[in-house]
């Protein structure tokens, strides 16, 4: 079988083949080999609980695929919460005709990513639909993950003198993903940076537990994220344009097509805004760690102007630092 | 530091705002024609460290803005064909035609759009569409006339039978001419484009300086250009000796690039074009030439422009003119927003109502 048929959906005998020749091959556990309705897990304290769906396009990328990206996606929205992901559930809707070779390098990738992750995958479910009703393949994952701290960080517990750090430089997977659509080439190739978070965050967590929020600036970029942060907690929020880390390559790329990096997605960044007295404990920690090597302190949280983002420009001036409507689009010069 | 950045260069943009500060003693009013210096003059923050004595008027240099209704109305008709697929860079997408529709809400119900990075890759589009016709968009000023002109002339080398262009270029200095004309203009000074300069030079500004006494430079697009830029008015502005400078030279030649113009005007031939809140200018805009009739979208079946009267309450006209900021505008930030354009200043990337929306802090 060298694509996916619809018969792989039937329920039948050949769903079963394919379940087992492919999806418990590369994720399989002793929960997941149980193979019953639902799986029967052990939780204890707060869980927090988080569900994503991914659609990317092209589904390979420099620096991940669709299948280690639904993984990072959800481990990474429950590590927010300052939860220790534990488990995961996938669904696949794939396209009637999708190569079976593309399948399977996705499927291994999802399991290698979850090993990674230290979390086990034990609900999932597959839908072929017929060729034309979807691209290529879809994953929904839902996450969920053991509370650590007490309070848990949350966009809403901002604070006027509160620091903002962020782990590294911003904008890498979303010029990743348009540059390989596109198939627009840079100087420096552009990797995306899809990672799983949880271990860095557990570090940073045990170090400084009085963290007040933290995200991963995923779609809306880095810019979105903080207007979402300063909405919820209704307070300022003054950036440092200079000291936001942003790759070279990606700073070309968008001043060639127009795009602004702090709106573009992130996929193994996250940021933290932490009590001022504590900041720079945090920052060692995430430094400490090989996926936040680059971590700056980028701003802080302020009384002024609640609700909204502004930036200090290199020049000392200061602007709006807006919220993203739509998508961002090329301009025609 | 490489030569991009140097021309960002923090201490020396405020050694330059510095000297500003103190040299620009007389008031004046500046407008940049092009948007990419409006979003610059925002972006760098620049707008709020300016000395008082220095106003900053945005513009008409935003293609999509200057495109007049019946043009956006021509576009949304063709994309509700079934036998056109049209190409177009990023900007028009969101651009309000008359019932409130654009090429987004167009494509949600059906239309066939490609958003494309360069005008040739519209030819990657007519060849993957064999049974439709592929429609570029050639909105742009001198900039990209150049390269839509090259694949006018690439498709017929080709011998590509299903690709056209709908040639809606617009050329700066006569717009220009019609803005200075206007005796309620209140600008004392013109910072110039530099991409359109880099095609057409610096002399066909020649008219600002000599008929009009106003001073102008063109200029570069990182904050040092247009620090340097002012300084040069400032100058001019003190000794009495309006002229048309070209501070651009890394980029712009003084007879720009005639390569690009040689293949401009064997395609295009100037027509008297509609400008959105100027009206018709003559000699201001492109159609393509008889010898290039083929390509030419407004040549097929059924299209033409249609009538399409402004929208009710939009003073983007006045924007564009420098007559009023965008937010004077009693629709601004009201019934005007990005999320719900009245008028294309607000929903272009480099238009000067989304530019305040955008930009301005104390908004």
């Amino acid at each position: 079988m060298d694509k996916v048929l619809l018969d792989y959906g039937s329920g039948g005998r050949a769903s079963h083949r394919f379940v087992a020749d492919l999806f418990f091959k590369y994720l399989g556990n002793d929960i997941l080999a149980r193979m019953d309705d639902a799986a029967v897990l052990s939780l204890t304290g707060p869980v927090a609980m988080s569900t994503d769906s991914f659609v990317v396009d092209p589904i390979f990328f420099p620096g991940g695929d669709i299948g280690s990206l639904a993984v990072h996606g959800t481990v990474n929205d429950v590590a927010m919460m300052g939860a220790r992901p534990l488990f995961l559930t996938c669904g696949f809707i794939l396209e009637e005709g999708l190569p079976m070779d593309d399948l399977a390098r996705i499927v291994a990738s999802m399991g290698q990513a979850a090993r990674e992750a230290g979390v086990r995958i034990v609900a999932g479910d597959t839908k072929v639909v017929p060729r034309g009703a979807a691209d290529k393949i879809f994953i929904n994952t839902t996450g969920i993950g053991e509370i650590m701290v007490d309070p848990a960080p949350s966009g809403h517990r901002a604070a006027v003198g509160d620091v903002v750090i962020v782990s590294g430089s911003m904008g890498d997977h979303g010029l990743a993903i348009l540059s390989t659509r596109e198939g627009l080439s840079f100087e420096a190739p552009v990797v995306s940076d899809s990672a799983c978070l949880a271990g860095i965050v557990g570090k940073l967590l045990a170090a400084v537990p009085g963290v007040h929020a933290l995200r991963d600036p995923t779609r809306g970029g880095l810019a979105t994220t903080l207007n979402e942060i300063a909405g919820q907690s209704n307070v300022g929020i003054e950036l440092t344009q200079a000291d936001i880390p942003i790759h070279p390559a990606v700073a070309g790329g968008c001043a060639v097509l127009g795009l602004d990096p702090l709106y573009l997605a992130n996929e193994g960044k996250f940021l933290c805004i932490v009590p001022e007295d504590q900041a720079q404990a945090a920052q060692a920690a995430i430094t400490a760690h090989p996926l936040g090597a680059g971590a700056k302190v980028i701003g802080r949280v302020v009384a002024d102007h609640p609700g909204k983002v502004a930036l200090v420009t290199p020049l000392g001036g200061k602007r709006l630092l807006g919220m993203l409507e739509g998508e961002q689009l090329p301009r025609i010069c | 530091m490489n030569s991009f950045e140097a021309f960002k260069d923090p201490a020396l943009c405020r050694a330059l705002l510095e000297r500003l500060k103190k040299e620009a003693d007389t008031p004046y009013r500046f407008m940049e024609v092009c948007g990419t210096h409006t979003v610059s003059i925002f972006q760098s923050g620049l707008r709020s460290l300016l000395p008082q004595t220095i106003t900053h008027v945005t513009g008409p240099g935003c293609p999509v803005c200057v495109t007049h209704e019946s043009e956006v109305a021509c576009f949304l008709e063709l994309a509700a064909r079934d036998d056109i697929v049209l190409a177009t860079f990023g900007d028009l997408m969101r651009v309000p035609g008359p019932k409130g529709k654009n090429l987004k809400t167009a494509q949600a119900d059906g239309a066939r759009v490609e958003v494309v990075y360069s005008p040739v890759d519209a030819l990657a589009v007519a060849a993957a569409n064999p049974g439709r016709t592929t429609i570029f968009l050639g909105v742009g000023f001198e900039t990209t006339a150049p390269a839509v002109a090259a694949t006018i002339r690439l498709a017929r080398e080709q011998n590509l039978k299903n690709f056209r262009v709908l040639s809606f270029h617009k050329l700066v200095p006569p717009a220009l001419a019609a803005l200075v004309a206007d005796p309620d203009i209140n600008i004392d000074a013109f910072i110039l484009p530099g991409h359109v300069s880099a095609i057409i030079g610096a002399a066909p500004y020649g008219f600002l300086a000599e008929k009009h006494g106003l001073p102008a430079v063109v200029t570069g697009f990182e904050p040092l250009d247009i620090l340097s830029a002012l300084l040069e008015i400032t100058a001019m502005r003190a000794s009495g000796r309006p002229a048309v400078v070209n501070a651009y030279t890394r980029v712009v030649a003084h007879d720009g690039n005639p390569v690009a113009r040689a293949v401009m005007d064997e395609v295009f031939t100037p027509v008297d074009a509609l400008w959105r809140g100027l009206g018709t200018l003559p000699g201001s805009g492109l159609d393509i030439r008889e010898e290039f009739a083929d390509f030419d979208a407004l040549r097929l079946p059924g299209v033409s422009l249609p009538d399409a009267p402004p929208l009710a309450g939009c003073r983007c006209g006045e924007v564009l003119k420098g007559k009023m900021a965008p937010n004077e505008c009693p629709l601004f930030d009201k019934a005007c927003t990005p999320a719900t354009p009245v008028g294309p200043c607000m929903v272009s990337t480099e238009g000067g109502c989304a530019a305040y929306h955008k930009y301005r802090l104390e908004l």
